[in-house]
């Protein structure tokens, strides 16, 4: 579920590749290598020399094959079935003709037979396979959810992490009806994607921290004019550009704080491709319930990791158009009114267009019918209904925490969003030594206590120890902003990186019994 | 058949005397000549005085934020492209704080109007100069005038090769009846920077100013031909002239998104069931 410290292949191209990672060797890790490309040749048993070159141009083919040589290499050293990489050869190369198909078959087996061959460490091989798994990342996975979840309009400008959603689902807009514009810049994004949603179907955004922060009065303009929008934040390092192909979960408190004014908001964090695609079903299902805006903050770990599953059961995703449309709006009054103060706060929302009377939304303060106010009463109820009425019962609408680990554990590890995975492995090694995690996926508003008292928990534990991938415990500050509880201390990790296992192992072992 | 009546809104605040009456007069006669109903149009608006436009007249409106007006209109149209989608702009709105949104629109040519209040003045802040005003002008806070040389708005959407150019006049409202109704006819991106005299903070560019310089492009004026168009664009002195400057014939954005070929989105069904069934495959 997780990456872990040592490596047990190097396909080195280049001399850095060998002094980045020669200290880093399992055992009976080995370097795959050209001493011709290296100009060096390396004694020692964890080294291959592989004439990737050679093999590559033995028969006709180019130098640039030396990469297909080279994984060729590589499963020969596994022992594996060469078909499925020459299924993909095919299928890469199709559109350059048959020859070159043929030629880089053949450099694959050339690589494959040499390192069978010549490689005498050899010691892993393969599992022997078994039914075909999905393999899936967390980006295309919010590409999926919003999919199923009937996202009808898609615009952001270009941004790492969370440039892969866009990508996915460009690919898509012809056969699956979702208009996808590439916008000028974020803030155009935001708006754009506000204005699709109001003009009567589901749309979406997504950037990372830097453009997040030009969407921010966009935010609150989707606040204020109470129009349902996704947004899919994808943290990086910052400040400003940063480590821009980094990860890090510094953006939390940002995602909460933004934009000005007071006003509700959702906010999910994924640990994983599967978690995020029922999330990404759930900001859409309940940002236009309520609507207000919904956030899906991943970072660039879970954008890029790629996850394998038996497979994922889209039937338990929720489509439900809480809208007024088509036929619905017929049992309107005459008098609709966009902004119509009821109990729950929020007012029915219809589709410009498919009812006679007119649909207003205002930035300023409003109306119930939407237009311009600055009545002091007034004011104060569209706050009422905006903010603390839907805040009511959103409560209830969040999960609580997942718990894993020993049932009576004297030391909880809290995690949220793209941690899942590495915290979970390390907590599978520490449970009998009293350890258990809490992990957060849905973030804000916090989850009640109703369906599981995980407050109650947190009081009770011995020790509460907050692993997050930022300097300063983001969620931690959460937990004592809304709930008043402090963590009895801290874990963090912010040069980039991803935690691994082992390191990860090692600061958690520091607060068990 | 809709009546004046039926386009009748709040009171407006704007002062009296403010060009922007008769830009609203004239877009209600528009609606009206164009037999369009107030539910069948959306106006998107910033923040202005001319941001208020909606309120002051009755149809679906989305008053969003200063300078973002264009993005709105963008998404609203390409959700909904048989809806009529007007954005109502002021002059710092939509050239000064938006105007990043102007280029893009124009190279997409959505088929979006945007009617520009161009009063080369801030109005709704109090006076402060605008990217339209005038070399020169004294406000608060340019004592010495303005020193930046005015935006040209006609010849940037020329240069663009927008596809509907031009200027419309606030003192003169039958014309600008007609541009009005030429610009939703016309299918694609369709400007017309409308000069809007400021009774209060313009004291500049007034009626009397405008009634010296403004002339109507001949009858034989032909707007397809570019060349001819730069150089009517680029007269803003003694003379100004009025009218269609420029038009071309590029295919409106929504035209050349084949998924909107048949319905618009916002009708067309989502195909849940069929796309469950395959669309995890490719993962496999
Ligand atoms: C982001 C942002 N910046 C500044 C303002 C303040 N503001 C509102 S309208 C405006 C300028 C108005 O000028 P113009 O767009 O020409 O409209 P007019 O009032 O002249 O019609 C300014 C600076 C704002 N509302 N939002
Ligand atoms: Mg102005």
């Amino acid at each position: 579920m997780a990456s872990r410290q040592p490596i047990d292949i190097v396909i080195a191209l280049d001399q850095a590749s060998i002094a980045n990672n020669q200290a880093d060797l399992s055992e009976s890790g080995i370097i795959v290598y050209d001493s011709k490309i290296l100009k060096q040749a390396f004694t020692g048993p964890e080294f291959l020399d592989v004439p990737f070159v050679e093999l590559a141009t033995k028969d006709g083919g180019s130098k640039v094959m030396a990469n297909t040589v080279a994984t060729g290499a590589v499963l020969g050293m596994l022992g594996m079935d060469p078909s499925p990489f020459e299924d993909v050869l095919k299928e890469l190369f199709l559109k350059k003709g048959q020859a070159i198909v043929e030629q880089n078959i053949s450099a694959a087996r050339r690589g494959s037979d040499f390192a069978r061959q010549h490689c005498e460490r050899c010691a892993f091989s393969a599992a022997p396979p078994g039914r075909p798994l999905m393999l899936i990342n967390g980006n295309r996975a919010i590409g999926v959810g919003a999919v199923m979840s009937g996202c009808r309009f898609y615009t952001a400008y270009p941004m790492t992490p969370s440039t892969g959603i866009l990508t996915y689902l460009a690919g898509k807009s012809d056969d699956y009806g979702i208009v996808v514009e590439q916008a000028e810049d974020e803030i155009a994004a935001i708006n754009m994607a506000l204005g699709a949603s109001f003009a009567g179907v589901r749309s979406m955004t997504g950037t990372a921290g830097g453009g997040f922060a030009l969407m921010v009065e966009g935010l609150s303009l989707a606040a204020v004019t109470e129009t349902p929008i996704v947004i899919a934040l994808g943290q990086r390092p910052a400040p400003a550009t940063g480590l821009p192909t980094r990860t890090e979960q510094g953006d939390l408190l940002f995602a909460l704080h933004a934009a000005h004014g007071e006003f509700p908001r959702l906010i999910f964090a994924p640990g994983s491709p599967e978690q995020a695609l029922y999330l990404t079903n759930k900001a859409f299902d309940l940002s236009e319930k309520y609507q207000i805006p919904a956030i899906i903050l991943t970072d660039q770990y879970l954008a890029d990791s790629q996850w394998t599953y038996e497979g994922l059961d889209l039937s338990r995703l929720i489509c439900e158009d809480h809208r007024l449309r088509g036929e619905r709006p017929a049992s309107l009054s005459d008098d609709y009114k966009r902004y119509a103060l009821t109990d729950t706060g929020i007012s029915p929302f219809a589709v410009p267009g498919d009812i006679r009377q007119v649909v207003i939304a205002d930035s300023h303060e409003h109306d119930e019918e939407g237009h311009i106010t600055e009545d002091p009463e007034l004011r104060r109820r569209m706050v009422d209904k905006r903010l603390f009425r839907k805040l009511r019962s959103l409560r209830s609408e969040m999960a609580p925490p997942t718990f894993y680990g020993h049932p009576d554990a004297r030391t909880l590890f809290i995690s949220w969003g793209s941690t899942y995975g590495v915290v979970r492995e390390v907590i599978g090694n520490l449970q009998e030594q009293g350890a258990a995690m809490l992990h957060f996926t849905e973030i804000y508003p916090l989850p009640g206590t109703d369906t599981f008292d995980y407050v109650t928990l947190l009081t009770k534990a011995e020790r509460t120890v907050c692993v997050e991938q930022n300097a300063t415990s983001q969620f931690a500050r959460l937990l004592k902003a809304e709930i008043g509880f402090s963590c009895s201390a801290t874990v963090n990790k912010f040069d980039g990186r991803p935690f691994l296992v082992e390191e990860l192992l090692e600061a958690l072992h520091v607060y068990l019994d | 058949m809709s009546t004046l009546t039926d386009f009748e809104g709040k009171t407006p605040t704007w002062c009296p005397g403010c060009g922007n009456f008769s830009i609203l007069r004239a877009f209600k006669q528009a609606m009206v000549d164009l037999g369009l109903a107030p539910h069948e149009i959306t106006v998107v608006s910033g923040i202005g005085q001319s941001g208020k436009f909606p309120h002051y007249t009755r149809c679906n409106a989305f008053n969003g934020l200063h300078g973002r007006t264009l993005p709105v209109a963008t998404g609203v149209k390409l959700v909904n492209h048989t809806m009529p989608v007007i954005a109502e702009a002021g002059d710092g709105d939509c050239y000064g704080e938006g105007g990043n949104h102007l280029l893009h629109a124009i190279r997409r040519n959505i088929d979006v109007s945007l009617f520009v209040h161009n009063n080369q003045i801030y109005g709704l802040t109090k006076g402060q100069a605008s990217p339209t005003s005038l070399a020169g002008m004294k406000t608060k806070l340019t004592p010495h005038g303005v020193i930046a040389e005015p935006l040209n708005p006609l010849l940037l959407a020329i240069a663009l090769d927008c596809s509907f150019v031009a200027r419309g006049y606030a003192g003169d409202l039958e014309h600008l009846v007609g541009l009005m109704k030429a610009a939703l006819r016309h299918k694609g991106f369709a400007l017309i920077d409308i000069l809007q005299p400021c009774v209060t903070f313009n004291l500049v560019n007034t009626y009397g100013w405008f009634k010296e310089r403004v002339y109507h492009l001949e009858p034989d004026y032909d707007p397809e031909d570019r060349a001819e168009a730069f150089k009517r664009a680029i007269e803003f002195g003694d003379r100004i002239p009025l009218g269609i400057i420029y038009r071309n014939h590029r295919l409106p954005m929504e035209e050349r998104i084949p998924l909107l070929a048949k319905e618009p989105l916002v009708r067309q069904a989502f195909a849940r069931g069929i796309i469950a069934r395959t669309i995890l495959n490719e993962f496999y």
